[in-house]
């Protein structure tokens, strides 16, 4: 039993001490690796464009040079396990830290060099241009920058080891004023639009887009005092919330929710046209993947072709109210045609979900991708021209008439109102089906189809309820989408769609609502959808790439997520779980950093997911 | 449910006649699309042959052509599907990014190709440059290949089946992405194929076009050399026995991960012969050209039985004949206008059926023992 999980201590305290060489190549070569990565598709040229501070920083050396400050993380991190004691870091590691950001700077020098010595390249791979080497040497030639990049770097590696000497509290406060620079700079939109009345401020702070230098020492200074003072003054809403005593517990989510409506009444009228469509995208984007939620959160269903929902949505809003709709033209207004599309959205749902009832859970993946594309090349056809429009789509879809006033393309600050609505609606299905009767048939039936069916759950019932409800909050959100753009073209609903939904459902957290919103504010306000920008509008063309690095980072480090379902994170982590309970049984103390076990006794006796422990 | 508890006996009996009802009503469901798709086939047909009786629509010349056409592009699926099969066969799981592996073959083989062309080596010698040019494919693509399963997979080895399908899902756009960054987001067009190959030939009576025959003895070849790589090298044998269970083979002495990489190494030299052949057929390419393959590729492997090595290179020609010849032979025959932009919806609609109809694949299924169900 030692064996297997206690490790030597005595010869961990020998390689402590000295240089790690093999370690330092490796993470070296990997930081240089990355950085000719990011280079060579061009993301470094194209984010130079963006500055943080006015003529020292910009978005593509912070890009580049944080690659090995994380890299030299690597050697400080120090790998938790109980009953062992680890060195605290040490001179070492920054030396460590240091050498491998040297190296990583040596592999980007000597790119720069091949990329400027061989001009052929560029024919085949357009970023490896000539803008390219600028932005690399700073514009001095290939010469210097083999000297210059390779000692940036290494101070960058130094500085990430250096840092961990600090004390914790230093270092959260340099942590925390690096951070309010930056997002100051990346959000100028939000912050020029919330200073409307007092247009001084973002005069001072920003110049040429990027912030001034005063500004950002100003900045930085706020936030390093910030995370140092604030936080033993204003009690955590997160402790209130997670307080033993209810009545604590229940005024602080009263006065959250409070808060939180009057913010959303009152804010749109004050946001300007860009945060307001931006708004509305993260809302469109969370009210899909409230749904996805359902399909795969709840019921562990993984559904690609989630898209088809919501274009039918789009699609039935359109035909049904658009005045030129081609052959079918009754010309609904929008409320008379929803609950058409809803019925038409829970059909769909339904013809989707019976022909995969019997599947294995990965060929259902597969399946429903190709639906999704049936759905999409179907509506783009000619054969079915006449109904949908073909390429030309369906266009002159008119807005939600409201109170007398009509919420359409023109109107965005009102469009907010309908959408944040509907995601409160769907939000509150999704909250009370979870906790009903049938969100325990799907947990049931997500943990052990076959189980479930033992026990006496309708599986056949609770996979086609997770369709239907997936499919008719996608078509909310389909039917508000043919009222805000007034027009609908396949172009939307790509698979891209239904793959980015599924991100903001991984990263937010699979199962959690909460989580499921804070994914979709956050990645589509920040990087936006595939066809919608987002603030940061300089990762236009490496979203995608970002969405799937975002994709395997999250299933290989957190597969619960940023904000995780209780119960879903001790499914994802069930073969821990084991090991867990298994220390338990034998008598070990066993300490857990991330993840307490909450039912150690049933779960160490469910076989079956983990298999070699 | 709730009447169960008050009446245990004939509760029970209720609930047991309400579930055969629901099953019957998904059984029914069911056999109302089998019906339907069996219809729509028919009267397809029917109609197709009555146009050609009537000498409308396709000359048997152009059928011919079509025929063959889909035959040499299902090679290149069942190549593909190949890739697909030995993974779902061994880890259980679909390998979204094959696709992107089969693409990574078609950029970097652009590579090579180009700078043949441009040295004069491919017009002048055009058996070795194709040689070249499949190396270079194969080489990238088992590279590829390999690189993500020891970055994505093997830290999953063991984790809920969920986890590395959407692992490869990201990991499929993730790769796309990449090479769109790195080699923008234009199609790169193959030099024209040398004149060897770039017209037709006469067998038994039949004109074929060369670059396809071409392609079709590529594909039997590489069938030959890899069913012998697997019945009868040791390290064949080694990947069967993992394919059967992973804990018994590991028992038995076998380097378990080990073979798990030469899986995805074969797979992916597997892919990179795909590329050569799509590098011959349709000659462009860019960073998408491997999603949609891959899905039709694995829908061949499931088509012909997954984890059937055999089966997989059946399925892609099948379902290359299926796409190729289906969408004029069947919607055109029920007189749908504008077929050919329904291949890739027709491709996709054979997925569904062939699980309806028979998901262990017209040549049965070779799975481990924890995947039989």
């Amino acid at each position: 039993m030692t064996a297997t999980i206690a490790p030597a201590p005595t010869s961990d305290q020998s390689v402590e001490s000295r240089v790690q060489w093999r370690r330092m190549l490796r993470v070296g070569a990997v930081v240089g690796l990355v950085m000719m990565f990011v280079s060579a598709n061009g993301m470094a040229a194209t984010f130079n464009g963006r500055l943080i501070i006015y003529p020292i920083l910009s978005l593509g050396y912070l890009v580049l040079y944080a690659i090995p400050f994380v890299g030299g993380t690597q050697f400080t991190k120090r790998e938790e396990l109980e009953g062992v004691e680890t060195a605290p870091p040490s001179v070492t590691d920054a030396v460590n830290a240091a050498l491998a950001g040297l190296l990583g700077g040596l592999i980007l020098g000597l790119f720069a060099w091949f990329v400027d010595a061989v001009p052929g390249v560029r024919t085949i791979f357009p970023s490896m241009s000539p803008e390219m080497v600028d932005v690399l040497t700073f514009g001095l030639g290939v010469g210097p920058a083999l000297v210059l990049l390779p000692l940036i770097s290494a101070a960058m590696g130094a500085l990430a080891g250096g840092l961990s000497l600090l004390s914790k509290t230093t270092n959260k406060a340099l942590r925390a004023g690096a951070l309010t620079v930056v997002s100051f700079a990346l959000f100028q939109v939000v912050v020029d639009d919330f200073f409307d009345f007092l247009p001084a401020v973002p005069d001072f702070l920003y110049t040429r887009s990027a912030l001034t230098i005063v500004a950002a020492i100003i900045l930085f200074a706020l936030g390093a005092a910030g995370s140092i003072y604030l936080p033993g003054r204003m009690p955590s809403i997160g402790d209130r919330l997670g307080s033993s005593d209810a009545e604590v517990r229940r005024r602080t989510s009263l006065w959250m929710a409070a808060i939180i409506a009057v913010a959303i009444i009152i804010l749109p009228q004050f946001l300007g046209g860009i945060l307001n469509e931006l708004l509305i995208n993260v809302g469109f984007f969370a009210l899909m993947a409230l749904g996805l939620n359902v399909v795969i959160g709840y019921a562990g269903l993984l559904d690609l072709g989630y898209v088809a929902f919501f274009a039918v949505g789009a699609y039935t809003t359109g035909v049904l109210t658009s005045p030129i709709s081609p052959t079918i033209n009754p010309m609904l207004t929008w409320w008379q045609a929803f609950p058409i599309v809803l019925v038409l959205a829970a059909l769909a749902g339904l013809l989707v979900g019976t022909p995969v009832l019997r599947m294995r859970g990965d060929y259902l993946a597969i399946v429903t991708l190709g639906f999704g594309e049936i759905v999409r090349i179907l509506l783009l056809s000619d054969w079915l021209a006449p109904y949908f429009g073909g390429a030309q789509g369906v266009r002159n879809i008119p807005g939600i008439p409201v109170f007398g006033t009509e919420i359409n393309v023109t109107t965005p600050h009102l469009m907010i109102y309908a959408v944040v609505f509907f995601v409160a609606l769907a939000a509150f299905i999704s909250w009370r089906l979870e906790h009903s009767r049938i969100g325990r048939s799907w947990a049931a039936m997500r943990e052990d189809e076959d189980v479930a069916e033992a026990v006496g759950v309708d599986t056949v019932k609770a996979k086609l309820t997770a369709f239907i409800t997936g499919a008719v909050i996608a078509s909310f959100a389909g039917a508000l989408f043919a009222a805000k753009v007034g027009s609908v073209f396949t172009n939307s609903f790509k698979i891209l769609v239904s793959i980015v939904i599924l991100v903001i459902v991984i990263v937010g957290g699979m199962g959690n609502i909460v989580g499921v919103l804070v994914g979709a504010l956050v990645l589509i306000g920040i990087l936006g959808g595939p066809n919608q920008p987002g603030l940061l509008q300089e990762f236009g063309q490496y979203k995608l790439l970002i969405y799937g690095a975002l994709l395997v980072y999250m299933m290989l480090q957190r597969p619960e997520g940023l904000v995780p379902s209780k119960r879903r994170q001790q499914e994802l982590h069930q073969e821990e779980f084991l090991q867990d309970a298994w220390l338990d049984k034998h008598g070990r103390f066993v300490e857990d950093h991330d993840h307490s076990p909450q039912r150690p006794g049933p779960s160490a006796a469910e076989p079956g997911r983990g298999r070699e422990s | 449910m709730t009447t169960t508890e008050n009446k245990p006996a004939e509760g029970e009996t209720v609930v047991r006649e309400r579930r055969a009802l629901r099953l019957s009503w998904v059984d029914g469901f069911l056999w109302a699309i089998r019906i339907g798709a069996i219809i729509i086939i028919a009267v397809g047909l029917i109609g197709s042959i009555s146009k050609f009786a009537a000498g409308e629509g396709l000359t048997a010349e152009g059928w011919r052509d079509l025929i063959v056409s889909s035959l040499a592009q299902g090679a290149m699926y069942g190549l593909l599907a190949l890739g697909y099969s030995m993974v779902y066969g061994v880890l259980g799981f679909i390998n979204f990014t094959h696709g992107e592996v089969f693409m990574s073959g078609t950029m970097v083989g652009f590579i090579a190709a180009n700078w043949l062309f441009e040295n004069g080596i491919w017009d002048a010698n055009p058996f070795l440059s194709m040689i070249l040019v499949l190396i270079v494919a194969m080489v990238t693509s088992t590279v590829v290949a390999v690189l993500i399963e020891r970055i994505a997979y093997r830290p999953l080895r063991g984790a809920p089946r969920l986890i590395p399908l959407i692992t490869s899902i990201g990991m499929s756009f993730f790769m796309q992405y990449t090479f769109a960054g790195l080699f923008g987001i234009n199609f790169n067009t193959y030099p024209p194929p040398p004149d060897v190959i770039a017209g037709t030939v006469n067998i038994l009576g039949l004109e074929i076009r060369t670059t396809q025959l071409t392609v079709i003895v590529i594909a039997i070849l590489s069938m030959i050399g890899l069913w012998y790589f697997v019945t009868r090298t040791k390290t064949g044998r080694a990947m069967r026995a993992v394919a059967e269970d992973k804990e018994i083979a590991g028992l038995m002495g076998i380097n378990v991960d080990r073979t798990i990489v030469t899986v995805f190494a074969v797979g992916g030299a597997m892919a990179g012969v795909a590329a050569l052949m799509w590098s011959l057929l349709f000659r462009s390419v860019n960073y998408i050209v491997g999603f949609i393959p891959g899905v039709k590729a694995f829908t061949a492997a499931v088509l012909g039985g997954i984890g059937n090595i055999g089966g997989a290179m059946g399925g892609g020609v099948l379902l290359g004949l299926f796409e190729g010849v289906g969408p004029i032979l069947i919607l055109g025959g029920l007189g749908i206008p504008g077929v050919t932009q329904l291949k890739d919806a027709v491709a996709f609609t054979a997925l569904v059926l062939v699980l309806v109809f028979r998901p262990s694949g017209l040549f049965g299924e070779r799975l481990g023992s924890e995947d039989r169900v």
